[in-house]
């Protein structure tokens, strides 16, 4: 099979490629780009761990052909910090709330709750539990991972996160 | 710590020591996708492996044909039995004294089973040539149920051993048949149950389920040829013991192995083993004399590496009419699947299972266990808990409730009526263990109180009463767990892993500007250890946790450890640290004595260095010391700050928690929310509590997962039908309760800090506190055991058995 | 799970991209959001030699009133539904049932034309379509028609799109403002299709109601139309007991397969106590 031509913006930065047809896009970004962050969890679409932002939306890279992304803008936990390379608000959060155990969910998590906060920027608990719904952790429980977003949302609207009580 | 001045508290405060919420240092690597997991590995000429499994349980292999798959262009190699035979490595030996198939020779005995390994330029040609690969099968009876595999007619499953009438544990009784093992007194117990005044007897399953790391199994091998040195990356708990498994099995000497466990994507008990994949990547990079990557997908990882559980326990207890537990007897069928690959100590072949008689002052008991092979996947590996103790908890959990039930008693006041007492620890268990110390009463006490379970008890009577009169179609349920669990294996005397006593091990270096690298024989895979060991040294030796390096998983430079699982990090290897440490120690006041011209008598350690008694400006921090160490280290004296330790527990620890579940129960669709979860643990010492509430979250959801949907499920011809994340159940977030916790501290007396672990606690104790809950719900309409998981359509047909439905 | 090889076309008009079904033949499948086939493709159980994309039409994604139906184009995706404030108003049972799909990712990427097309007796939308008496439109090489979606669905994964055939958009009637409508899922967890699923589309007038349209989801081969239970409510004043005995109608016509969402008996009561509570939170009962 010929291999296509694809031209796409991965954080920020311009990508051609010459990709097999069939090549996930999940394997593009980590095998040929060495962009290891988005991760392999289940191959299926349940899990969420390949989640990248592309186009303004969080995709399973899983379930997605390269060819596919062609003309696409991407967003990758790579390109998550800050321009002068400090760290993201929730990446950040996710730190400071003990959001993360293994690490391996972690970059689908973050990229997925930074779109989240994109379209509703103070969600509620339940909201973000839904949100986040699509992303699987075996670690953590999730508790801590709803607190890190809520905590990343308070400080993106300037105001102080308090803890619901227990 | 209470009598500190300000200044010694600021000092403190600075090292970031045990007590306190440090931040995770492998967090800043996470957070922006720079962790390192094998699949990330890339190396120059790598070629990737991949399985041809089979479709069948049972079959016989007649024909395989891999001429179409060799013809394909980036085909490098198709192994199969018959290359692998030659070499002695078609069969490998399992953990529990078995053998099992590396390629399928002449049979497959579960499905998905290895029958051929392909190698291709890449992950895509690899699939492609496995599509190519012929095999013809012909297909045998299959035994999946374990109360048929001991007919007397039963299919014989495994041929190579047939001959074979002595297990690993004693006489095989049958041809499916593997071991017997029994533990306490028969004759006793039996006489016990023969004049006991009150007696339930309830078989309880707990059925098979799957770690599912998110991360699954992997591999690279790396050949070097010239140097005759293998380089092994991989999804390792126990990294040294790949090594050493690995050079008796390839015959390449064991220091020209180098085994390397890189940030692993959760374990949960799936990576303790080594699995054939291992092992094809290995073979394929001898020959090949290239690196080689094998990576499993999801079905192969719920389909044939690790399965857990799988117990089926009958479990009787005897006591008097006012609730006074008097015996205990527990039979188990234990479905080990097709091969015996239990990652258990090799002279416990159903674990720590004997911790069955839980938190409770029980005089007698007797327990047996017969492990039999079916048509299954092999495994049998600790799915987040000491080896069986999930099991054990859970058999005990549940059947405590049955008795309370038949008694007409509240399953709390049960409990507190039989628990050991304070004053009883050391307490010697019927079943032979020594449990280290217990406050049972006050943790129960506590968390009685802070879920108001009076009230609790009260609404849960008003709202049968409304069921009763038809006017809510819910049942609530207050489930009930306390549990004891048994971690840290181990004491050489009781534990060892092929022969290796288990152990552990830290080495620690101090360098001459005072930080330090420290590395340790146990591998974490997201329990945080980078974090937590430092903080264990920056008390121990004053020396800032910023300064502190943990290094972990590469066996060239870590010291020989039994790896990480079973809760044993902390109890073990956190041991190892504080005694490497105080030896440390001990150097250091010798210098600092001699920097201070006085006799090291009389110096006392003060928070981060060493002062002179009853003069506190005379002082040595121990970064001068470290430098006065390497510069300027008294006569007579070895320079340098540095120390090993391998630490070999006199004893096990004992966790123990109270915990309290609320749960509604939709009687029309079987659909169960859990309103409440309350969780108390006490693991002894508590070193990051930010750290801890992390593990409890993590391990109560899998805990939920289980009790409430999680099953590795068969049908009828050996088909898996659960073997994706479609049907196997991980909860989200939105299923997933919130949790509340809560701790007291009972320190273990015999461990350097008093700590006793925590990572496994919440499975299990969660596991039959959110069964007792949903069995509590019908209980007082005479149901006594509904059996996991209890997901919604089980739950429905239960409340159908009821006559609920009209 | 790695898919087979095949070649990938990117038609920028629905006539092209039917052309190149056409042309392809049984070779080629079209692909919209991509999941319910690249899955079936990553375990082999499909492997076609050529993928005809249909994200290049974008003419295909719009929401738009025309008379009194609303007209969704089969591009339109889940996410697409569940934002358009147009649909939230008039007919909200869509969003409702949209949000109770899959996961966020996937309603990103899943179109509405992809679940109602492929015939997958699991998918949401097509009982929905059914009770709301949609119309699918359909082009092929030969023109285009309109198919409705209670004609639509023959078996599992079978439908009355012939090979080269498109759904392009769905017209859906709109109801009287006040219409009644829910849809009831019950599932194991999120993302995953349902044990058991009702909607119901009703209207009420002096006390009694006037029409009654109820659809089931995954209990049998195709979506159900529940007539029996429909026709049951029409004329009568709307209480509990009503709703119980149109779920009960609605249970007789399910036909369930018994898999890892439960056996046979249980699948079945739930597709009754689905109606029954579709019912039930739409009048507000």
């Amino acid at each position: 099979m010929a291999k296509s031509h694809v031209k796409m913006t991965i954080n920020g930065k311009p990508v051609e490629a010459l990709v097999e047809p069939r090549t996930l896009l999940i394997h593009f970004l980590r095998e040929q780009l060495g962009l290891t962050g988005p991760h392999i969890g289940c191959e299926t679409t349940h899990c969420g761990a390949c989640t990248v932002d592309l186009d303004g939306k969080s995709v399973k890279a899983c379930t997605i052909f390269a060819v596919q992304a062609d003309g696409g803008e991407m967003l990758t936990i790579e390109g998550m910090a800050n321009p002068d390379g400090s760290l993201h608000v929730l990446q950040e959060t996710f730190r400071e709330h003990h959001g993360l155990q293994c690490g391996y969910c972690t970059p689908g998590m973050i990229t997925r709750a930074h779109r989240l906060l994109q379209e509703n920027k103070d969600p509620s608990e339940s909201e973000i539990r839904h949100g986040i719904a699509g992303n699987l952790c075996r670690c953590t429980g999730y508790q801590n991972i709803v607190k890190a977003i809520q905590a990343a949302a308070a400080k993106l609207n300037g105001r102080e996160f308090k803890e619901a009580a227990e | 710590m209470n009598d500190m001045t300000p200044n010694q508290k600021e000092r403190a405060d600075k090292l970031e020591g045990m007590g306190c919420k440090r931040k995770r240092v492998e967090d800043v690597r996470f957070v922006q996708g720079k962790g390192n997991y094998v699949d990330d590995l890339k190396l120059p000429g790598m070629v990737f492996g991949d399985f041809v499994r089979s479709p069948y349980a049972h079959a016989r292999i007649k024909k395989i044909d891999v001429s179409k798959a060799l013809a394909l262009p980036g085909v490098k190699a198709v192994l199969t039995a018959a290359e692998l035979k030659p070499l002695k490595l078609h069969y490998m030996p399992t953990l529990a004294g078995d053998v099992q198939a590396v390629l399928a020779e002449e049979k497959v005995l579960f499905q998905n089973q290895e029958v051929a390994f392909v190698v291709a330029e890449d992950r895509y040609i690899a699939a492609d040539a496995i599509e190519l690969v012929e095999v013809e099968y012909e297909e045998l009876p299959v035994v999946i149920d374990p109360f048929k595999a001991m007919a007397p007619d039963a299919p014989l499953l495994r041929e190579d051993i047939k001959d074979k009438t002595d297990g690993a544990h004693g006489k095989r009784k049958h041809h499916n048949h593997i071991f017997t093992w029994e533990v306490g007194d028969k004759s006793a117990t039996d006489a016990v149950f023969a004049k006991a005044e009150v007696t339930v007897k309830e078989m309880i399953s707990y059925q098979r389920v799957h770690p599912c790391p998110l991360e699954t199994c992997a591999a690279v091998a790396s050949m070097d040829k010239i140097k005759g040195e293998l380089t092994l990356w991989g999804t390792f708990q126990a990294p040294h013991v790949i090594r050493t498994v690995g050079s008796l099995l390839s015959g390449i000497p064991e220091h020209k192995i180098h085994v390397i466990a890189p940030d692993i994507g959760g374990g949960f008990g799936n990576k303790v083993g080594a699995y054939p994949g291992y092992i094809c990547a290995i073979v394929a990079s001898i020959v090949l004399g290239q690196p080689v990557k094998w990576v499993e997908d999801r079905i192969e990882n719920l389909s044939a590496t690790a399965f857990a559980r799988d117990y089926h326990m009958t479990t009787e207890l005897a006591a008097t009419k006012d609730g006074r537990i008097t015996g205990m007897r527990v039979h188990v069928l234990a479905d080990h699947g097709a091969f015996d690959a239990c990652a258990d100590p090799s002279k416990y072949p159903a674990g720590f299972f004997n911790i069955v008689t839980g938190s409770y002052d029980i005089p007698v008991a007797h327990l047996s266990v017969d492990g039999i092979y079916t048509n299954k996947a092999p495994g049998g590996v600790a799915y987040r808990c000491s080896f069986r103790v999930t099991e054990a908890s859970y058999c005990i959990e549940r059947i405590m409730d049955v008795l309370a039930q038949k008694l007409g008693m509240d399953p709390a006041e049960l409990r507190l009526k039989n628990f050991v007492r304070p004053e009883q620890f050391p307490y010697q268990s019927a079943l032979g263990w020594e449990y280290d110390s217990g406050d049972y009463h006050t943790a129960m006490q506590k968390a009685l109180k802070a879920v108001g379970y009076d009230q609790l008890r009260a609404e849960q009577k008003a709202k049968r009463e409304a069921f009763k009169r038809g006017e809510t179609r819910e049942l609530m349920g207050i489930g009930v767990a306390f549990f004891t669990e048994i971690v840290g294996a181990g004491p050489s005397k009781n534990c060892d892993i092929l022969g290796i006593a288990m152990f552990d091990s830290a080495e620690i270096r101090i360098h001459p500007t005072g930080s330090i690298i420290a590395r340790m024989g146990t591998k974490s895979q997201g329990q945080g250890h980078e974090t937590t060991y430092a903080q264990i040294l920056a008390t121990e030796l004053g020396i800032p946790a910023a300064d502190i390096m943990i290094e972990e998983g590469n066996t060239d430079t870590a010291p020989y450890g039994l790896g990480t699982y079973g809760s044993r990090s902390t109890p073990v290897a956190g041991g190892a640290i504080a005694m490497a440490a105080r030896k440390i120690r001990a150097k250091a006041q010798m210098i600092a004595a001699h920097l201070l011209e006085v006799s090291e008598y009389d110096l006392e350690w003060d928070i981060d260095g060493f002062r002179v008694k009853g003069a506190p400006d005379k002082f040595k921090s121990m970064k001068e010391i470290a430098w006065a160490s390497y510069n300027s280290p008294p006569a007579g004296l070895e320079p340098g700050l540095e120390a090993v330790n391998y630490y070999d527990p006199p004893n096990m620890t004992y966790p123990f928690g109270a915990y309290i579940c609320v749960a509604d129960v939709d009687v029309d669709t079987g659909s169960t929310k859990i309103r409440r979860f309350y969780a108390l643990d006490d693991c002894g010492t508590r070193i990051n509590p930010m750290i801890i509430e992390g593990q409890v979250h993590g391990g109560l959801t899998e805990a939920f997962g289980i009790a409430m949907g999680q099953e590795i499920r068969y049908d009828e011809t050996g088909n898996v039908v659960t073997a994706s994340l479609m049907d196997y159940f991980l909860p989200t977030a939105v299923e997933t309760p919130k949790w509340e916790t809560d701790f007291t501290v009972t320190p273990s007396p015999h461990h350097p800090i008093g700590a006793k672990g925590v990572g496994e606690s919440p499975n299990v104790g969660g596991v039959p506190c959110f069964s007792n809950a949903i069995n509590d719900a019908f209980s007082f309409l005479g149901s006594t055991h509904i059996q996991m998981p209890h997901d919604n359509w089980r739950t429905w047909m239960a409340a159908e058995k009821l006559g609920l439905h009209g | 799970m790695i898919p087979g090889a095949f070649d990938y076309h990117r038609p920028k008009s629905v006539a092209e991209a039917i052309a190149l079904l056409n042309d392809l033949g049984d070779d080629a499948r079209p692909i919209a959001g991509g999941h319910s086939l690249i899955p079936m493709m990553k375990m082999r159980l499909a492997s076609p030699s050529h993928l005809v994309d249909l994200r290049g039409l974008a003419d295909l994604a719009f929401i738009r009133a025309e008379g009194g139906e609303v007209v969704i184009g089969a591009m339109t995706t889940q996410h697409q539904v569940i934002a358009s404030a147009d649909l939230a108003a008039r007919l909200p049972l869509l969003r409702e049932t949209a949000l109770q799909i899959a996961d966020p990712q996937i309603r990103y990427l899943g179109t509405i034309g992809g679940n109602v097309a492929n015939g997958d007796p699991g998918n949401d939308m097509p009982a929905v379509m059914m009770c709301l008496d949609a119309q699918y439109e359909v082009q092929g090489q030969g023109g285009s028609r309109r198919v409705a979606a209670r004609e639509f669905y023959q078996g599992a994964y079978f439908t009355a799109l012939e090979p080269g055939e498109l759904v392009t958009a769905i017209r859906i009637p709109v109801p009287p403002a006040g219409h009644k409508a829910a849809y009831e899922k019950l599932k194991r967890k999120i993302g995953d299709y349902a044990i058991a699923a009702a909607a119901v589309l009703l209207e009420v007038s002096g006390g009694k109601i006037t029409r009654a349209s109820i659809a089931l989801t995954n209990v049998g081969e195709t979506p159900l139309l529940a007539d029996a239970a429909s026709d049951l409510l029409v004329g009568q004043a709307p209480d509990k007991a009503l709703c119980k005995k149109a779920g009960q109608a609605a249970a007789a016509i399910a036909a369930p397969a018994s898999d890892a969402r439960g056996p046979v008996a249980y699948r079945r009561q739930m597709a009754g106590i689905m109606t029954e509570r579709a019912l039930i939170r739409a009048l507000g009962l």
